[in-house]
């Protein structure tokens, strides 16, 4: 038994079994991203007026992983391109920076996590804040019984809100250098971690979703890459699809990057 | 349009090689138990596991509204003959055999959530849908049928994970099915999150469903399967595969949400300053709880057209087959399906006119909700014309058809107040609701699923199911359901609240004789009756699922048409093969020509060449 259209476009619909698939796949993905979007949408319009943060993340960082989002877009297309005047080498490179360009990626977005996770914010017991990246905790600390200190690389500040806009001209100005506070002192402390507050919330998981859809479409490529060989000699055609059907889940993938960045990095 | 189908290659084209293909035509080996009944990628099989899964499970989901019942009835009381066995695994929960509320609650969610997402629908869409529409649209398989696979197996690992909740610490979710923050987030059990990772599981499985019947539907049509050619039961497919495909991955979107708030401490839906038996939660706040309710609801209204519309699917080919003429308006109902699929998406927020929204927006919703009972009536309509001046055929898929039609008329008509926010202020939250998505949903969408099963199992097993037992099962189902959620109307009417583990009691005249709106004992004796009416209905399940099984071996052998059908479906060898046809199909004309002139049978099939030369005129279209 064959499944008719596999490989050949049905010539009313003018288009492959896979393609239209992959095409249904994505408008589900509009939903979810849609879903999750206004759910951004709601918790900022919902905050609390001077409480939505602003500046928090690396406007470098972003733009760094913005644009290497927009060269793998240029490389998977030249990939697919290769397959399609059938030539295999060529495939191999241009893919070959794809996977490249999206490990770099993920490996910028992991630093960019863990700087949040280094990040805390201490409320002490005299109602002020100290907020910074953790240089160290001395040996002795513990929170519950009150011994040791810790240091963070930060500042002291008198109301949390100061906090919040990090672009303002105040917090530009605000002097950051080693703080050391004791356990004694500290009345409870966390991370920016996706608890902090909805901000980092509604960050990690939306960025968190996009870099799972991100190694997903690594991982496919590079099994196309790897192993994709010996479909390329028996039926070319059918492997020239794959390579724009997971070429198409990719241009979705950046796309969505393209609202995160100035949704999350920009506002 | 018919010239370019006309110019189609081959239908079954011969591929240059068969490297990607395992399942060639030169090496027929004979598959063993796994895959051919685990592991197959077959469309008939994969429809057999949905049907025989979610029949289980529907069992299941009854069974634990039986045992609501008895708490309902008899509050705090043991549960007779299950109690013991119910103690000896759950545990405190069921101590001395007797329903706790938390238990209750349990319960409660776990019925709604088993009975919609892994009863009903897996029914209705994935079992009838997989089984029927290739065969409808005479295409050798789905698409994907690797991925239909897959959309299965999430499938059952997402029933699994809902059953094994039961039995971890602190039990099974018991937010109710709609799964509401904050009390989602704090109630102290994982329960909840085992139920969102088994939505998610559920989530996929339909995802990879939808796309493979969407894809099917456009691609596999045979030659001459014009889309004004396809019966309307593929139509309603169609519209519910787009709804799953759209209106699931908010809800997906929220579960990943809801999960964060569980597991990772966020605060997606819990607002500033929550406080849980007096204390703060340690938590950053600031989340909206409405938030949860409208990602839910934008996939839980959708979803009862997710419910309805397969039903009517098979109600329509029922009903086109026994009354032996063409169905009345098939292109009005072509049209009233596809604006209501588009306009179920814009009135999920009549189910929130008490969350204090906003009025404007309340005025919206309520519009959209009164603009979707225009085609919902159309389609009803048009049932009920189309056995104007037919010689109806009474058999047991026929009275299952014909019973659809007024209990889904109850069920839609007391929707009406509920879609008007002045009414729905009163009705909202009360046995009234019960009964009224019920009726649309039990004696409504399950009958046609009694149906659609009475009315296929032939084309499964090459035999018919047992006709008079058929019938006992439909009239005492139909007795059984009435005398189940009549009464519920008036419990709601009266003010009698959904959700409470006792039964009302503590609302009851009885309790508290002074109250204004105390409700009197006539309300309150109702409870015992509706527990013995469903158990009734439990009994006449009996000679139904006796009738499924002894019929599969001992049933009256039938031909492959047994109801002079004229649709693709009943075309084929019995049990249709691997690959289905015969012979590559060619469509001449419309699904329902019955009674056609000029024929000597009642019935003309969608494939049987014209007899004359006279050429192909588009009288087939009316």
């Amino acid at each position: 038994m064959e499944i008719p259209y596999t490989v050949q476009n049905r010539p009313d619909t003018g288009i492959y079994n896979a393609k239209l698939g992959i095409w249904l796949f994505l408008a589900s993905e509009v939903m979810l991203f849609g879903g999750l979007f206004s759910a951004y949408v709601l918790l900022r319009v919902g905050a609390a007026p001077g409480e939505w943060p602003h500046g928090w993340l690396n406007v470098t960082l972003g733009t760094i992983n913005t644009l290497l989002l927009a060269l793998s877009a240029i490389t998977t297309l030249l990939a697919w391109a290769a397959c399609k005047v059938r030539d295999f080498g060529k495939f191999r490179i241009f893919h070959a920076c794809t996977i490249l360009l999206a490990l770099t990626f993920l490996g910028i977005k992991s630093y960019e996590y863990r700087d949040k996770l280094m990040h805390y914010e201490i409320k002490l017991n005299n109602g002020k804040f100290a907020d910074g990246h953790l240089v160290e905790k001395s040996a002795d600390f513990d929170l519950a019984k009150k011994t040791g200190s810790v240091t963070l690389h930060g500042h002291f500040v008198d109301d949390e809100k100061e906090l919040a806009d990090l672009r303002s001209p105040e917090a530009q100005a605000a002097k950051h250098g080693e703080v050391v506070v004791a356990a004694t002192d500290i009345k409870s402390m966390g991370n920016y971690g996706p608890r902090h507050n909805t901000f980092t919330a509604i960050y990690f998981t939306l960025t968190g979703l996009h870099a799972l859809h991100i190694l997903g479409g690594t991982l496919v490529i590079f099994y196309f890459w790897a192993f994709g060989g010996a479909m390329w000699k028996t039926d070319p055609e059918r492997f020239t699809n794959r390579i724009e059907v997971s070429g198409l889940f990719w241009h979705f993938v950046d796309l969505v990057w393209i609202f995160l960045f100035p949704v999350l990095y920009l506002t | 349009m018919q010239s370019n189908v006309q110019q189609f290659p081959p239908f079954r084209e011969p591929q240059p090689q068969h490297a990607h293909d395992s399942h060639g035509h030169a090496e027929h080996h004979e598959p063993n138990f796994w895959q051919k009944y685990i592991f197959s990628t077959d469309h008939k099989v994969i429809g057999i596991q949905y049907g025989f899964m979610s029949l289980c499970f529907m069992l299941f989901g009854f069974f634990l509204m039986l045992l609501m019942r008895w708490q309902i009835a008899h509050p705090g009381v043991p549960v007779p003959v299950f109690g013991p066995l119910l103690e000896k695994i759950l545990g405190q929960p069921a101590a001395h055999g007797a329903i706790s509320p938390d238990l209750y609650n349990s319960f409660g969610a776990m019925h709604g959530t088993i009975m919609v997402f892994l009863g009903v629908v897996p029914l209705a869409f994935a079992a009838f849908g997989n089984y029927v529409v290739p065969l409808m649209i005479g295409a050798p398989d789905m698409t994907f049928p690797r991925i239909n696979m897959a959309s299965f197996h999430a499938f059952f690992l997402g029933g699994v994970v809902m059953l094994v909740s039961f039995f971890i610490p602190g039990g099974a979710a018991q937010a109710g099915w709609t799964s509401y923050s904050p009390l989602a987030t704090t109630i102290p059990t994982n329960g909840q999150a085992f139920w969102l990772v088994g939505m998610v599981l559920l989530i996929t499985s339909s995802l990879l469903g939808a796309v493979n019947f969407i894809a099917t539907i456009i691609q596999l049509r045979a030659p001459g399967m014009t889309w004004m050619r396809l019966p309307w039961f593929v139509w309603a497919q169609f519209v519910t595969a787009f709804i799953l495909l759209l209106a699931f991955p908010p809800l997906e979107a929220a579960g990943v949400l809801q999960l964060m708030d569980n597991l990772a401490g966020t605060s997606f839906f819990l607002p500033t300053g929550l406080a849980v038996g007096g204390q703060l939660v340690d938590r950053s706040g600031g989340g909206s709880p409405l938030l949860w309710q409208h990602l839910f609801w934008f996939l839980g209204h959708p979803e009862v057209y997710v419910l309805i519309l397969p039903a009517m699917g098979i109600v329509i080919e029922v009903i086109a087959n026994n009354t032996r003429k063409p169905i009345w308006g098939y292109k009005s109902l072509v049209y009233s399906v596809l604006f209501v699929g588009f306009l179920s998406f814009i009135v999920w927020a009549h189910h929130m006119y008490l969350t204090g929204m906003g009025q404007k927006i309340a005025t919206f919703f309520q519009a959209t909700t009164m603009m979707i009972s225009v085609p919902s009536v159309i389609i009803l309509t048009c049932m009920f014309l189309s056995l104007w001046g037919g010689s109806i055929r009474i058999n047991t898929p026929m009275l299952f058809a014909l019973g659809f039609l007024p209990m889904f008329g109850i069920g839609g008509l007391t929707g009406l107040p509920l879609g008007l926010a002045a009414a729905d202020l009163y009705l909202h939250d009360t046995y009234y609701i019960i009964a009224h998505f019920h009726y649309v949903v039990a004696p409504g969408t399950i009958f046609a699923l009694f149906a659609g099963v009475y009315f296929w199992f032939p084309k499964m097993t090459g035999r018919k199911m047992n006709e008079f037992w058929g019938r006992v099962h439909f009239w005492c189902s139909l007795v059984f359901m009435n005398l189940v959620f009549m009464p519920m109307f008036a419990q709601g009417i009266k003010g009698m609240l959904r959700r409470m583990s006792d039964g009302a009691v503590n609302y009851s005249a009885a309790r508290v004789p002074n109250a204004i709106d105390a409700l009197p004992g006539s309300v309150m004796q109702l409870n015992g009756w509706i527990l013995w009416a469903a158990i009734a209905l439990g009994i006449a399940q009996i000679p139904f699922i006796i009738n499924l099984f002894w019929s599969i071996g001992h049933g009256e052998k039938v031909g492959t048409n047994p109801w002079s059908a004229t649709t693709l479906d009943w075309q084929t060898p019995t049990p249709p093969p691997h690959g289905n046809f015969a012979h590559e199909p060619q469509v001449v004309r419309g699904p329902y020509e019955y009674s056609a002139p000029g024929h000597a049978e009642d019935f003309t099939p969608q494939d049987e060449p014209e007899s004359s030369a006279a050429p192909l005129t588009p009288t087939a279209h009316h």
